[in-house]
C-alpha cells in the first residue's frame, strides 16, 4: 500500500518536470512531435527503473557512513558518502551503454527509433536527480526505490507527451515573433505546471 | 592575451550567444534555484568555477582522449570538480548548501558543461577554453540573477533577504505575489526574458 502511494505521488505530485524541473533540456528538445517524445519518455522511464535499485544498493552497502561493516567490523568507521556523485554517474553512464548494446542486439527496430536518444540519457538530469532524491528520502528497501524510479519516469513521460501534443497543435497558431519556438514552449510548460499543482492538496 | 577570437569566446556568451536564452542549455538549475537571490548567486559562482576548470582540464588532455569514451572521461572530470565544490560549500556555507540540496550535484548533468566541453574545449587550446568557460558561466549567472531578483522581489518583497517593499505598502493593501515563489512562474519569467531579448535581437527570432 505504501508503495502504491509513493507511485502515485511520484507521478503527479512530485513530478520530475513540473515540481523539480529535472530533464528540462531534452524535454524541450524532443517535444516537437508525439512519437519521438513517447520514445524518449519510455527510455527515461526504463533507465530510472533500472538504475534506481542499483544505486540504492550501492548507497546502502558501500557508500553510507558505516555501510561497509558487513564486509568486516573494522570498516565500520569508513564513510564514503562524498564519492556518491561519481559512483552514481558511473552507474548511470555504464547502464546506458549496456542497455544500448542489449537493445541493439535484441530489438533493432526499437534501437532504430530510439537511436540518438539512448546515449543522451546518460546526461539527462532526471536520472541523476532521481538517484540523489532517493538518497535524500532514505527509502526502506530496494523495492520502494524501484517503485519511486518507475513512478518518476512515468511522470516524466506523461509531461513530455503532453507538451508534444500541445506543440503539434500550436504550430498552427499565430504566436508573437520573439516568442516563437522556445519562448512559447516555456510558457506552455509553466501553465501545465500550474495545472499539475492542483494535485498538491491530495493526501494519500 | 586577449586577441579578437579570445574576446569573442569571453563576451559573446553574455548576450548574443547566451547559454540559457539562445543555446537553451542548463535550464533545469536556472529554474530550480532562483526562488531567492542568494542561492542563485552561489549556484552561478559554482557553475563558473566548474565550467572554467573542466574546460581547461579537458582542453589539456584533448589529444589523448579516445573519442569513443570521451563522454565518460568528461563526466569523471566534471564529477570530480563538482565534488570539490560541494564539499567546499558544505564546509563554508552550510545553510545555502542545504537550500541548493541536490542541485549542486546536478551541475554534473548540467547541459552547459557537456555542451561547452563538446563544442569548444575538445577543439581549442587551454587559454581560450578557460575564457570560454568563464564567459558561458557568466552568461548563465546573469540570467540566474535576473530571474532570482524578480522572483524574490515580487514573491517575498525582499532582495538578498533585506526588506525593500516598505511597510506602509502592506498597510495599504499590497500583497506579496505568492505565485512567484512556486515553480511554474520560473518558466514564465524566463519566457519573458527570452521575449525581451529576442525582441531586441531580431536575428535570433525563429521563423
Amino acid at each position: 500500500m505504501e508503495e502504491l502511494n509513493l507511485f502515485v505521488k511520484s507521478i503527479f505530485i512530485d513530478n520530475m518536470i513540473f515540481a523539480y524541473f529535472l530533464g528540462m533540456c531534452s524535454f524541450l528538445a524532443v517535444s516537437k512531435n508525439v512519437k519521438t517524445a513517447l520514445g524518449l519518455g519510455a527510455a527515461v522511464t526504463f533507465m530510472l527503473a533500472v538504475t534506481m535499485p542499483i544505486n540504492y544498493l550501492l548507497d546502502r552497502y558501500v557508500l553510507q557512513a558505516g555501510a561497509l561493516s558487513w564486509l568486516s567490523p573494522s570498516l565500520a568507521s569508513v564513510d564514503l558518502s562524498f564519492l556518491g556523485l561519481i559512483m552514481f554517474i558511473a552507474v548511470i553512464a555504464s547502464a546506458t551503454q549496456l542497455v544500448e548494446m542489449i537493445v541493439e542486439k535484441f530489438s533493432p527496430s526499437l534501437y532504430a527509433s530510439l537511436g540518438i536518444f539512448l546515449p543522451l540519457i546518460a546526461v539527462n538530469c532526471a536520472i541523476l536527480g532521481g538517484a540523489l532524491f532517493m538518497q535524500q528520502k532514505d527509502f526502506g528497501s530496494a523495492m520502494t526505490a524501484t517503485v519511486y524510479g518507475l513512478g518518476s519516469g512515468i511522470g516524466w513521460l506523461l509531461a513530455v507527451v503532453g507538451l508534444a501534443a500541445i506543440r503539434e497543435k500550436i504550430a498552427y497558431s499565430n504566436v508573437p515573433a520573439p516568442l516563437r519556438g522556445v519562448g512559447i514552449t516555456f510558457i506552455i510548460t509553466g501553465l501545465m505546471g500550474i495545472a499539475f499543482m492542483s494535485f498538491l492538496g491530495i493526501k494519500l | 592575451m586577449l586577441s579578437k577570437k579570445n574576446k569573442e569566446a569571453l563576451f559573446n556568451p553574455l548576450s548574443k550567444d547566451n547559454p540559457v536564452l539562445v543555446q537553451i542549455l542548463g535550464i533545469c538549475s536556472t529554474l530550480a534555484v532562483t526562488v531567492s537571490l542568494e542561492p542563485a548567486i552561489v549556484m552561478g559562482i559554482s557553475v563558473i568555477a566548474v565550467l572554467a576548470f573542466s574546460n581547461v582540464i579537458i582542453s589539456f588532455i584533448r589529444n589523448t582522449i579516445p573519442t569513443t569514451i570521451r563522454i565518460i572521461v568528461q563526466l569523471v572530470v566534471v564529477a570530480a570538480l563538482v565534488i570539490v565544490v560541494q564539499q567546499f560549500l558544505v564546509a563554508f556555507d552550510y545553510e545555502v548548501s542545504k537550500q541548493l540540496s541536490v542541485f549542486i550535484g546536478l551541475i554534473i548533468t548540467n547541459c552547459i558543461l557537456m555542451g561547452r566541453l563538446e563544442a569548444f574545449a575538445l577543439n581549442n587550446k587551454p587559454w581560450p577554453s578557460f575564457l570560454d568557460g568563464i564567459g558561458n558561466g557568466l552568461g548563465y549567472m546573469i540570467i540566474l540573477v535576473i530571474v532570482a531578483f524578480f522572483r524574490e522581489l515580487l514573491g517575498s518583497g525582499t532582495v538578498l533577504g533585506f526588506q525593500v517593499i516598505p511597510q506602509w505598502c502592506y498597510e495599504h493593501g499590497y500583497e506579496n505575489n505568492g505565485l512567484m515563489i512556486l515553480p511554474p512562474m520560473a518558466l514564465i519569467t524566463v519566457a519573458c526574458i527570452i521575449w525581451v531579448h529576442r525582441a531586441r535581437n531580431k536575428e535570433l527570432q525563429e521563423a
